[in-house]
């Protein structure tokens, strides 16, 4: 065989394999996405929305669990996100040639792949143990230092890749250096680090590890940061888990709308991104 | 009189208005040129590489000095150190004295934000701040200065026009100065430059990225500045040189190979190195 034919022959070869690899992965994906539609439709009814979580037999919905969802993603977001530029900021415009900054940002590589429940189990120790109790606050900080390494991977990225030309000319008239940041170069990074806050949530919006320590759950409607707060992964969990067929109902529906929630999300960041790459 | 600029590639602009013929009226016109800046043994480094190797040079008010020489010869680096942008990079160090009106500027006390504002700055690529036309401009006016907002219009309409670009922008002053074209971006940089009234204006290979027109409306705006400023462009095409400089200085590996008027430097010049180079036999 000429080397022209096996060369054809293995990119054939090399093709198969990995169209072959992308089919299984798209056939796991649609089967999940699949029976996820096929089960938490029928779950989607307006109780859903407005009720509270039951107890087993009766009527209700999963609004308490939402309303946690939202809000300890919301106060973790928030409490996250300035830390994250700021230190992304620190890493892209300060730092440099400094010893502090590779330090940092391998830290920050750390915990970007920490597993989730460390950081619960930590937070758990700092936070419920000499407090007392469980709290929605804790559940907050937990998710907020999730959201802290990748805002600051994000931000750090999306600063570097502002031309140095453009800081120079922002230099060359005499800026002092925080008016080049906040005037120039976050404006002109400014997608790309929203986008990186996005995926951020969409990261949070599903963790269960960080909560089971720290916000547990609350089988009741309770807007009391200082209290267990139902949120829905760890409700899905808890449902899931029961032999009870109306909560195995409703954990389907909570999956269901997180997972269109963070599908949302990630396409919203996505669409940021290219925008954004398009005004460059 | 007309100049032998022989054989470096022919003129490409389509413009007979402006002829690349070198008048020999402008000194006279303008009076005894007066030295705005003493260059005294300046050595620059990066890291421990020695990228000038003791240059000195005067650069005169109201007049547009040129820099020319092969690439790597250190023009850009020399430009670089006069409103101190290399002090950005970590690793980048000068020694020797650059004198801006008497004053050193290297010495260690040198605010320099304050100098940045003195000397502007035009570099090869536009560089349009991320924001409208109108604020890509007020940006820098806004810096040093409190204006009203009336006032401020003026400015920026003053610059605008000093640049040439009013006409084309007036109507959408308030669209992205990235929505504008190459040389429109970079006449946009120019006026920018000159609206916070600098005494310096340092060009960077200014038309290297526009095409010839944008080339020859800068080159305009050049001799149109010159009147108020010191200027020093740096460039590779011999042409630019030829017709928009006053003095030209030509550097290889780090020295100052020969400085004159340009005049002289491209019709005898003293060097063989320089008239090689202007020649085009090497570089």
């Amino acid at each position: 065989m000429s080397r022209y034919n096996r060369r054809r022959a293995t990119n054939v070869i090399v093709l198969t394999l990995s169209l072959a690899a992308t089919g299984l992965g798209l056939l796991v994906l649609f089967l999940i996405l699949g029976s996820l539609l096929a089960n938490g439709v029928p779950a989607l009814r307006i109780d859903l929305f407005t009720q509270a979580t039951p107890a087993p037999g009766n009527q209700g919905g999963l609004a308490n669990a939402i309303y946690g969802s939202v809000v300890m993603t919301a106060v973790a977001t928030l409490i996250g996100t300035p830390i994250g530029i700021l230190s992304g900021t620190y890493l892209a415009e300060y730092g440099r040639g400094t010893a502090l900054a590779p330090a940092v940002r391998f830290i920050n590589d750390i915990l970007l792949s920490a597993p989730s429940i460390v950081i619960g189990l930590f937070i758990y120790q700092v936070m419920v143990v000499r407090m007392g109790h469980f709290s929605a606050w804790a559940g907050s900080i937990a998710l907020a230092i999730l959201v802290i390494p990748v805002v600051v991977r994000t931000s750090e990225d999306m600063l570097n890749l502002v031309p140095a030309g453009l800081r120079e000319a922002a230099f060359a008239l005499g800026t002092p250096q925080w008016k080049v940041v906040v005037m120039v170069t976050y404006r002109a990074a400014i997608q790309g680090m929203m986008t990186g806050v996005m995926l951020a949530v969409a990261r949070i919006a599903g963790e269960t590890a960080p909560l089971l320590f720290t916000a547990l759950n609350n089988q009741f409607a309770s807007t009391d940061m200082d209290a267990p707060m139902a949120n829905l992964p760890v409700v899905i969990f808890q449902f899931a888990m029961s032999p009870y067929a109306d909560w195995q109902r409703l954990a389907w529906g909570g999956a269901l709308l997180i997972t269109f929630t963070i599908l949302v999300l990630n396409i919203f960041a996505r669409m940021l991104a290219s925008w954004s790459g398009a005004t460059k | 009189m007309t100049i032998e600029v022989a054989p470096v590639q022919t003129p490409t602009r389509p413009s007979p208005v402006s002829a690349p013929t070198i008048t020999p009226a402008r000194t006279a016109e303008r009076g005894v040129p007066q030295t705005k800046v003493v260059i005294k043994d300046l050595r620059f480094y990066y890291k421990n590489f020695e990228a000038l190797k003791g240059i000195n040079l005067e650069l005169y008010d109201r007049r547009v000095t040129a820099f020319i020489g092969p690439s790597g010869c250190g023009k850009s680096t020399l430009l670089r150190i006069l409103n101190r942008i290399y002090a950005l990079y970590p690793g980048q160090r000068a020694s020797g004295q650059v004198l801006v009106d008497g004053h050193d500027i290297l010495s260690p006390g040198q605010d320099l934000n304050l100098l940045r504002a003195r000397i502007g700055m035009v570099f090869q690529k536009p560089t349009p701040f991320p924001m409208s036309i109108y604020d890509n401009i007020a940006f820098g006016i806004r810096l040093y200065e409190r204006l009203s907002a009336q006032d401020l219009d003026v400015r920026v309409e003053q610059a605008l026009r000093r640049a040439a670009l009013w006409d084309e922008v007036k109507d959408k002053l308030k669209q992205s100065g990235l929505s504008l074209s190459g040389g429109q971006q970079q006449r946009l940089c120019i006026a920018r430059a000159i609206a916070v009234k600098p005494e310096i204006l340092l060009l960077d290979e200014p038309c290297s990225a526009l095409d010839p027109l944008s080339t020859q409306r800068v080159e305009e705006l050049i001799a149109e500045l010159k009147s108020d400023y010191c200027i020093v462009i740096v460039t590779h095409n011999m042409q630019q040189a030829a017709r928009s400089s006053d003095y030209t200085a030509f550097m290889y590996l780090g020295a100052m190979v020969e400085f004159d008027e340009t005049e002289s430097i491209f019709t005898h010049p003293r060097e063989r190195q320089t008239e090689d180079y202007i020649t085009g036999r090497f570089g």
